[in-house]
């Protein structure tokens, strides 16, 4: 836990618009750079930084490992059922064409569900990877 | 005017680069690996590759360089120096290797060629059908997640697996016990 004041001020003026920044570069990803990998590291960034300023006991408090766990494999069952729901509604595995009554309102939906497994996934196994290594020295950060 | 920028960024990596194989402090090693990045981020910039650029700033930049910090505070900052004889025989493989892949890089096509192959095997597809068959105006995005679905699936579950094996090797459930277990003096140490 670090004690400086202005770091701690700072940090919780930043750690909110990271997050929000996160979710923009996520939903934003089919007009704009970025997409699911991105917005799931900045999110994940977003959590470290929250241990590092607050303590790893506080943050596993916020983000508790096993919902994060639940998460990293969430976000990939996410990903694999919309291919198998393709299947099931008589397309190839992925093709997003058969998910609406339209082929390219099919596609925008499979790649906005596709992007937030990706970034569920990313930002879940960042926080999980940090929270390991962080909570293997010490108790505290 | 943009050679002189790509010459000027790569000569920084290069000395960058050099500096991180010299020094024993790997602290400080860590922070320029950090700053490698950051001038790959700006040299993917200058190239039009904004999704890249994004992608190495966020990893390379931040989330690797915090990851190699908290292995540095588990185990030593300090690089342990082994003096060994020159060995001339690993010298001649180093130098014949580098000078195969410098050959190979002649055959290469200039950079931005548009009669490049790598321009003609799906991309003029991409190109011209991307507007109409996906709608979605960042063309990285259609194809990394629809034309190229299978493989940023497989690269998610690549992802999982990582994290999969972080967790057998560092975790051990010793994570989720010492978190339920906070309140209770007894479970300090290690756990079941």
């Amino acid at each position: 836990m670090i004690r400086h004041v202005i770091l701690r001020a700072l940090s919780k003026l930043l750690i909110p618009l990271i997050m929000l920044f996160a979710l923009y570069v996520q939903f934003h990803g089919d007009y704009g750079p970025g997409g699911g990998f991105q917005a799931g590291v900045i999110f994940g960034a977003a959590i470290i930084l929250y241990a590092l300023m607050f303590g790893l006991e506080t943050a596993q408090r916020v983000f508790p490992p096993r919902v994060l766990e639940f998460l990293v494999a969430f976000g990939v069952l996410l990903y694999g059922s919309v291919g198998i729901d393709t299947i099931f509604l008589g397309g190839n595995f992925l093709d997003y064409g058969v998910l609406a009554h339209d082929a390219v309102h099919g596609q925008h939906l499979g790649i906005l569900l596709v992007e937030l497994g990706v970034g569920i996934t990313v930002a879940a196994v960042m926080a999980t990877i940090f929270f390991l290594f962080a909570g293997r020295g010490r108790r505290d950060v | 005017m943009i050679d002189v920028v790509h010459i000027v960024l790569f000569t920084f990596l290069a000395v960058i680069a050099i500096a991180i194989i010299r020094l024993r402090d790997l602290f400080a090693a860590v922070m320029l690996m950090g700053i490698f990045s950051l001038l790959s981020a700006s040299l993917f910039t200058v190239m039009d590759a904004v999704d890249v650029a994004f992608t190495e700033a966020a990893v390379g930049a931040g989330i690797s360089t915090i990851l190699m910090l908290a292995t540095l505070s588990l185990t030593t900052s300090k690089e342990s120096t082994l003096y060994q004889r020159p060995q001339p025989l690993a010298l001649i493989a180093v130098v014949l290797t580098g000078a195969a892949l410098v050959f190979a890089t002649f055959d290469m096509p200039r950079y931005g060629d548009p009669a490049a192959p790598i321009h003609h095997h799906v991309a003029d597809h991409y190109i011209e059908d991307t507007d109409a068959e996906i709608g979605v105006p960042n063309m990285v995005t259609a194809i990394l997640a629809s034309y190229r679905g299978y493989d940023t699936w497989g690269e998610t579950t690549v992802i999982f697996t990582a994290c999969v094996g972080v967790l057998l090797l560092l975790g051990g459930g010793r994570t989720y016990y010492r978190w339920r277990h906070r309140d209770d003096p007894a479970a300090e140490s290690d756990g079941p």
